[in-house]
């Protein structure tokens, strides 16, 4: 047994798994049980009291779940990992393994509307509160800490409009505040950014997008650097006797992996939100060719942005990978290989022309969801973030004339073919013309362009 | 086999903590608690279920049992009353009581000093090390053995190993 430290590429197709010992099946097999037999009554205590390691019950642990967690773990440069059911989940278990009523945390106001509204509102009826500030301004940041302030919060890339967060300064004042630095990496994926690397604590993933990439299942991820000092006094959780585990104290018990340890057998215990094996099964085929993804999704999206950019119908693109964009350089800090493939631009004419571009495209699919190896299309200020007030809408910087696309790995020609001709007919006056979608059996007519085995 | 969150270069690199664990049987745990839910019990639960043969040492408890076995005073009674060599010394004690330990270990000719999360004495190690030993600090024996045989696997841990050969059947662990 060498050491060796394997390149990112190969341990999105390798790390986590073994080949099974029984049956020597070479993919990761699917493990679709409920629970699993113990040795003896003793070797069941010691399960529960978590004094060894073992298979219980799937809500906590499952080996196909499993696999998925530590390869994650491995490319993000983290010491391990808990799978959850959605994004959503991952962010409700991780921030609530931190806090407690009354605590706060300080986020960044540009985020994916459904975080905004979970922390704003279904987070504050059970008195954790955020503090949401411009996340491009430290000084807001330190501005917003109180003595209740237990972690930051940050998308990497901010939702819709595509803010690039300084990672390093940012990780710098939570630690001199004493708290732990989540990212929300899921628009970079581990291939383009590597956020625990540049000193945040936590890192969170809806794995629904770029990790699965095929749009095929939802799923949440949480990763753990395991060098937070929980034992700073700020978090008593971590450090005081556990009352659902005979006053195990957790910091002292497992180190450098209590906090992931607290937040399986305390959290996902608790709440229940875990990751299906199925679901674990098909994360781990989009794991295997995520790097060959991502190379093709940034290379297409800057073909894309570039073409935008230069549109005469266009108002303005927000892609990092411009030079002209304000997070150009922090870009090519952070992401070298490219800033994703998810982004916003202005189309001229406002809500009307936007409605009738969608309305338009032919080969993106008008959906909410992004990362997908399909190119996708949405108007953020009517799907996404319509639950913001206008004055919300405002502080977030989108506008009724934001597309935000995410772009796929298609053929890029297509691609801009296809914006291309929605682009012409959103400029035309009056209605869209009455394009025959559909046959008199109900199929589409596209079908038959894309050679799927259409019937007149 | 790659090294995940190596904090310092006292817990030695993956491929000699895998070497020790499989070179070595016989364990004498320094400060061994009676506490059935302390972390040191959590740890000698976990390596006696998986063959390893624990030597409890605990002053407090000395002429007493835990788990079942009978607890030396120091090092020196332990190797000289349990019927085979003690061949890693692994301390549950406080920093600062790790030097005395340490020369203990080496009196009864340990091949390993072992010292647990948390525990640090460079010059202990220092010591240990210029005697020819192995030196682990600041890592725990069950989370590294857990680690190689797929304990940290059952809960998503980064083990670290990548391997397309075949694992080895489930640990009782």
């Amino acid at each position: 047994m060498d050491d060796r430290q394997f390149g990112i590429d190969t341990l999105a197709v390798h790390a986590g798994q073994r080949p099974d010992p029984v049956t020597g099946s070479r993919a990761v097999p699917i493990y679709q049980t409920g629970a699993y037999v113990f040795e003896d009554t003793n070797h069941a205590a010691n399960l529960f009291a978590l004094q060894r390691f073992g298979n219980v019950y799937s809500r906590i642990m499952n080996p196909t779940v499993a696999v998925f967690e530590e390869r994650v773990a491995a490319l993000e440069n983290g010491i391990g990992a808990v799978a959850t059911s959605s994004g959503q989940s991952g962010q409700h278990l991780a921030l609530f393994t931190l806090m407690e009523q009354g605590d706060e945390f300080v986020a960044s106001r540009s985020l994916y509307g459904g975080s905004f509204q979970q922390f704003d509102v279904s987070f504050r009826k059970v008195g954790i509160n955020a503090r949401f500030v411009d996340g491009t301004d430290l000084r807001q940041w330190k501005a917003a800490v109180t003595p209740q302030t237990k972690a930051f919060y940050a998308e990497v890339l901010g939702n819709p409009t595509i803010d690039l967060i300084d990672i390093e300064p940012l990780a710098d004042l939570a630690h001199e505040v004493g708290v732990p630095l989540i990212i929300d990496n899921t628009f970079a994926s581990p291939y383009l950014c590597r956020p625990l690397d540049w000193g945040a604590d936590i890192v969170l993933h809806s794995a629904t997008k770029f990790i699965c990439g095929h749009g095929t299942a939802l799923g949440g991820v949480i990763i753990d650097s395991g060098r937070f000092p929980w034992d700073n006094g700020k978090f008593p959780g971590m450090t005081e006797p556990s009352k659902g585990y005979h006053d195990l104290r957790f910091f002292e018990y497992f180190g450098d992996f209590s906090w992931l340890l607290k937040c399986r057998a305390e959290m996902l215990r608790d709440y229940g939100p875990m990751m299906t094996p199925f679901t674990a099964w098909l994360m781990l085929q989009g794991l295997e060719t995520l790097h060959v993804r991502m190379d093709r999704h940034v290379r297409n999206a800057q073909v894309v942005a570039e073409f935008l950019d230069q549109h005469p119908d266009v108002e303005y693109v927000n892609y990092p990978g411009l030079a002209n964009n304000a997070y150009h350089e922090l870009a090519a800090k952070y992401m070298p290989k490219g800033p994703g493939s998810i982004f916003t631009f202005g189309i001229k004419g406002g809500r009307e022309a936007g409605r009738k571009f969608i309305e338009a495209v032919q080969l993106f699919s008008h959906l909410a969801n992004v990362g997908d190896a399909k190119s996708l299309v949405i108007h953020p200020a009517s799907t996404t973030h319509q639950q913001l007030s206008a004055e919300e809408l405002r502080a977030a910087r989108i506008g009724p004339e934001m597309i935000r696309v995410s772009i796929g790995i298609e053929g890029v020609d297509d691609i801009l073919w296809d914006l291309d001709q929605a682009l012409a007919a959103a400029r035309r006056p009056g209605a869209l013309d009455a394009v025959p979608f559909h046959n008199a059996s109900g199929h589409s007519i596209m079908s038959k362009a894309f050679g799927a085995p259409f019937q007149a | 086999m790659t090294a995940v969150g190596e904090r310092n270069s006292l817990g030695l690199p993956p491929s000699a903590r895998y070497r020790i664990l499989t070179t070595y049987q016989t364990i004498a745990m320094v400060g061994l608690s009676s506490n059935y839910y302390n972390a040191s019990s959590f740890a000698a639960i976990y390596l006696s279920a998986n063959g390893y043969d624990i030597v409890p040492v605990n002053p407090s408890q000395a002429g007493k049992e835990i788990l079942g076995r009978p607890v030396y005073r120091d090092l020196v009674e332990a190797s000289a009353s349990h019927p085979r060599p003690i061949e890693i010394v692994d301390v549950f004690r406080p920093s600062h009581e790790v030097l005395a330990i340490a020369k203990q270990a080496l009196e009864i000719d340990a091949q390993v000093f072992w010292c647990q999360l948390g525990v640090i004495n460079e010059e202990a190690a220092q010591l240990v090390r210029d005697a020819g030993k192995s030196v682990v600090m600041d890592r725990c024996c069950k989370i590294e053995h857990a680690r190689f045989f797929g304990g940290l696997r059952t809960i998503g841990l980064n083990t670290g190993v990548v391997t397309s050969r075949l694992a080895r059947p489930l640990p009782r662990g």
